[in-house]
C-alpha cells in the first residue's frame, strides 16, 4: 500500500523543489513585470500604481496601455536598438557556432583525460568577471594595446591598426563571453556519438564529407540547438559589451531599457519593452521547441 | 587460380603488445567462416583490418585477386555488419539500407527496388518507414544484415551478430543466417566468442589466441580433435586427467594415470612422456553396476544438474580424478540413475573418445 502510494505520488516529494524555485525567483518576476507594464507611471515609491493589487478595497485589476501605445507611437526610436540587439545576438550565434563545432568536435573525440582538462580550460573563463575578461580585451585591441605594439615593434605595420570600436571588437567580446554556452551543449550531444555509426557510414561508402553532413549534423542537431538559444537568449539583452567594445552609434534595446528604468525612472514603459524582447526572444525558442518535438516522433 | 581470399601473414602491433601476430589462411568463394576465441584474442583486430580500418604492421590481404592494401574502407569490396548494428537512429529503415546505395550514387529507382528486395529477404516488408528505435532486438539485427548486404560485398564481415539476442531468437536467427549466406553465395566471416555460435554457423572455424591463428578446421574437427589444451578447454566442455604415456598394449596405449587408462592413438606415442588426457562429458556412461567394460572404474557423485535433455554429473574417481560427464535422457535404463537417488557408480568410456594433448 505504501509503496504503491511512493510508487504513484514519491516524486511529489522531489518535484516541489524545482518547481518551488522556478516559481518564486523566476514566475513570480515575470508576473510581476508584466504588472508593472499594465500600471501606470507617478513619482512614488514605487514609482508605478499597480495595475493589479490586492489592497483594503479587495482585489482590483485596471490595467493601462499607454506604455504600450508610448512605444507603439515612437516605434522608430526603438526599432533600430531592436534590429542592433537582434542582429548581434544573431551574428554572435553564428560565430560562436562556426568556432565552437570543431572546438566542440576535438574534445568530444579526445582520450578521456585530456577531456576533462580541456573541458576545466573552456570553463576557465568564467571564473573571472566579464568585465574585467572586457578590459583586458581593450588592454588588447587599442591602438596602443598589446596587439599593435607588437606588430608596430616588429616592423610588420608603420601606424596601429584600428581594432576597437569595430565590429571585430563587438564580436571579439562576444565570442569570449558566450562560447562556453555553445561548447558545452555541443559537447553535450557530440561525445554520444557512437563511433562506431561513424565507422559504418565509412563502411558503407560514404566520404568525411558526406560522414558529417548525413550523420555527425543530424545527431548533434538538439546540441547546435540549445547551444544557440543559449546563445542568442542572453545575447539579445546585451548591453555592457557593445558599450565597452563598440562605437557610441551601438544603441542596444538592453540600454534603452536600462535608460528608462534608471535615468527616466519609468519602470512601466521599460517593463512594457522588456516584456516585448521576451516576446521576441521566445517565439523563435518555441518554434525551435517544436521542430525538436516533430524531428522526435 | 588464386583463392578468392587471401590473408598472408597478417600482423599487427600496438606498441609492444602483439595484436595480431603472423595470420595466414585462405578462403573460398561463398564459405562462411568463423574466427573464434576469447576477448582480446586478436579477432576484432583481424576483423578491422580486413574492413579497412586498421592498417596491419606487415601482411598481405587480397580479396578476388585485389591486393587491399592502400584501399580505404569506403572503396573496398567488404561490408561490416557491427556488433551493436550501429542502425543510424535518425534514418528510417528503408534509409539505413539504402545509404550505402545513396553513397555509390545510384538510380532512385534502382535503389528502390533493391532496398524492397532486402527488406524481402530479411523478412521487413512494410516495415521500410520505421524508425530502428520502434524495432526489437531481432529486427534490428536483420536490418544491419540487410544494411550490409545493400552494396553487395564479395565478403561481408560478421562482428559477434548473434551476441546482442536472447537465446532463443538466437538459434532462430542462427539458421536464417546460414540460409540467406547460401541463398547469396557471399563470404561470410563472423567474429565471435561464443563457441555455440561459430560451431552452428560456420562451414569452417579458426580459433585464435593470443593473437595467433591456433587451429583452422571443420567445427566437427576442432570438436573431436582440439590441437591444443587451450582449444580443447574452449569449445565445449571437457575433462583432463594428468598422465603418463606406458606403453603400447595391443590396439591401445596404456596411460598412468591415477588409475589405467586405455586410449587409441593413431601415431606413435614416445614412452615415458607426460601428457594430458582429455575427455568430453557425453562420451562417458555411468551405470549403477559394473558392466565389466574397458576402462570402467568406481565413482562417487558429487554434483548433478538437470538440464532436461540430460543430467550434467561432476563425479570424482579413484586417485581423486575429477570429471564430468552428461548422461541423455534418450535411454530408458537411465531412469534407474535418478540422481538424486544414487550417490555413487560405475563410469566407462570407450578408448577412441579419449583426446591425447601433448602439451602442457
Amino acid at each position: 500500500m505504501m509503496r504503491i502510494f511512493f510508487q504513484k505520488y514519491g516524486f511529489l516529494l522531489v518535484i516541489w523543489l524545482p518547481v518551488g524555485w522556478l516559481s518564486l525567483f523566476f514566475m513570480l518576476p515575470l508576473i510581476e513585470m508584466i504588472n508593472v507594464s499594465f500600471s501606470e507611471a507617478r513619482r512614488a515609491v514605487p514609482p508605478y500604481n499597480p495595475a493589479f493589487q490586492i489592497g483594503e478595497k479587495g482585489i482590483s485589476f485596471q490595467p493601462v496601455f499607454d506604455n504600450y501605445l508610448l512605444i507603439y507611437d515612437y516605434w522608430g526610436d526603438y526599432l533600430w536598438p531592436a534590429v542592433n540587439s537582434i542582429r548581434l545576438a544573431f551574428f554572435s550565434t553564428v560565430w560562436c557556432l562556426f568556432f565552437a563545432y570543431p572546438m566542440a568536435w576535438w574534445i568530444a573525440r579526445s582520450k578521456k583525460p585530456l577531456q576533462h582538462i580541456l573541458l576545466v580550460l573552456v570553463l576557465m573563463p568564467f571564473w573571472t568577471s566579464s568585465l574585467l575578461r572586457m578590459y583586458a580585451l581593450i588592454g588588447l585591441l587599442n591602438p596602443n594595446g598589446v596587439i599593435n605594439d607588437f606588430l608596430l615593434w616588429a616592423g610588420i605595420i608603420v601606424t596601429p591598426i584600428q581594432m576597437m570600436q569595430t565590429d571585430f571588437s563587438i564580436y571579439s567580446g562576444m565570442l569570449l563571453t558566450y562560447l562556453p554556452l555553445m561548447i558545452l551543449p555541443l559537447y553535450a550531444s557530440l561525445v554520444r556519438l557512437d563511433n562506431a555509426l561513424l565507422e559504418a557510414a565509412a563502411d558503407l561508402g560514404a566520404k568525411n564529407w558526406e560522414i558529417f553532413r548525413t550523420i555527425i549534423l543530424p545527431l548533434s542537431l538538439p546540441g547546435v540547438i540549445a547551444g544557440c538559444l543559449l546563445v542568442f537568449i542572453p545575447a539579445v539583452g546585451e548591453f555592457v559589451i557593445p558599450a565597452l567594445l563598440g562605437g557610441p552609434e551601438q544603441l542596444m534595446l538592453g540600454k534603452v531599457i536600462w535608460t528608462e528604468f534608471f535615468r527616466n525612472r519609468d519602470w512601466p514603459v521599460a517593463a512594457a519593452i522588456a516584456i516585448i524582447l521576451i516576446a521576441i526572444i521566445i517565439l523563435p525558442v518555441v518554434y525551435a521547441r517544436y521542430q525538436d518535438k516533430e524531428g522526435l516522433s | 587460380m588464386p583463392p578468392f581470399i587471401r590473408i598472408q601473414n597478417i600482423s599487427k602491433k600496438y606498441g609492444v603488445l602483439q595484436a595480431v601476430d603472423a595470420v595466414s589462411f585462405d578462403l573460398e568463394k561463398g564459405e562462411l567462416f568463423s574466427l573464434l576465441g576469447p576477448s582480446g584474442c586478436g579477432k576484432t583486430t583481424l576483423l578491422r583490418i580486413l574492413a579497412g580500418f586498421e592498417v596491419p604492421t606487415s601482411g598481405l590481404v587480397e580479396i578476388d585477386g585485389q591486393n587491399m592494401a592502400n584501399v580505404d574502407p569506403a572503396d573496398r569490396p567488404v561490408n561490416i555488419m557491427f556488433q551493436n548494428y550501429a542502425l543510424f537512429p535518425h534514418m528510417s529503415v528503408f534509409n539505413n539500407i539504402a545509404y550505402g546505395l545513396q553513397r555509390a550514387s545510384l538510380a532512385k529507382n534502382e535503389i528502390n527496388h533493391r532496398v524492397e528486395d532486402l527488406l524481402k529477404l530479411v523478412h521487413l516488408t512494410g516495415m521500410g518507414e520505421r524508425k530502428p528505435a520502434t524495432l526489437s532486438g531481432g529486427q534490428r539485427q536483420r536490418v544491419a544484415l540487410a544494411r550490409a548486404l545493400a552494396r553487395r560485398p564479395k565478403l561481408l564481415l560478421l562482428d559477434e551478430p548473434l551476441a546482442a539476442l536472447d537465446k532463443k531468437l538466437r538459434s532462430d536467427t542462427q539458421f536464417e543466417l546460414v540460409n540467406i549466406q547460401e541463398k547469396l553465395g557471399t563470404t561470410f566471416i563472423v567474429v565471435t566468442h561464443d563457441q555455440e555460435e561459430a560451431m552452428t554457423l560456420s562451414t569452417r572455424i579458426g580459433v585464435m589466441n593470443e593473437g595467433q591463428l591456433v587451429q583452422l578446421a571443420t567445427p566437427n574437427e576442432i570438436y573431436e580433435n582440439p590441437k591444443t589444451r587451450f582449444i580443447a578447454d574452449f569449445v565445449g566442455d571437457i575433462s583432463f586427467v594428468p598422465a603418463k604415456i606406458n606403453r603400447q598394449d595391443g590396439d591401445y596405449w596404456l596411460m598412468d594415470a591415477a588409475v589405467p587408462i586405455y586410449a587409441a592413438c593413431e601415431h606413435n606415442l614416445e614412452a615415458g612422456k607426460s601428457i594430458t588426457l582429455a575427455i568430453r562429458p557425453e562420451k562417458i556412461t555411468l551405470t549403477p553396476e559394473a558392466s565389466g567394460k574397458i576402462n570402467e572404474f568406481p565413482v562417487r557423485i558429487d554434483d548433478w544438474a538437470f538440464y532436461g535433455a540430460g543430467t550434467q554429473y561432476r563425479v570424482t574417481g579413484p586417485g581423486g580424478i575429477k570429471l564430468k560427464l552428461f548422461q541423455s535422457h534418450n535411454q530408458p535404463s537411465n531412469a534407474q540413475l535418478r540422481p538424486d537417488q544414487i550417490e555413487t557408480g560405475f563410469i566407462h568410456f570407450a578408448p577412441e573418445s579419449i583426446i591425447i594433448l601433448e602439451d602442457k
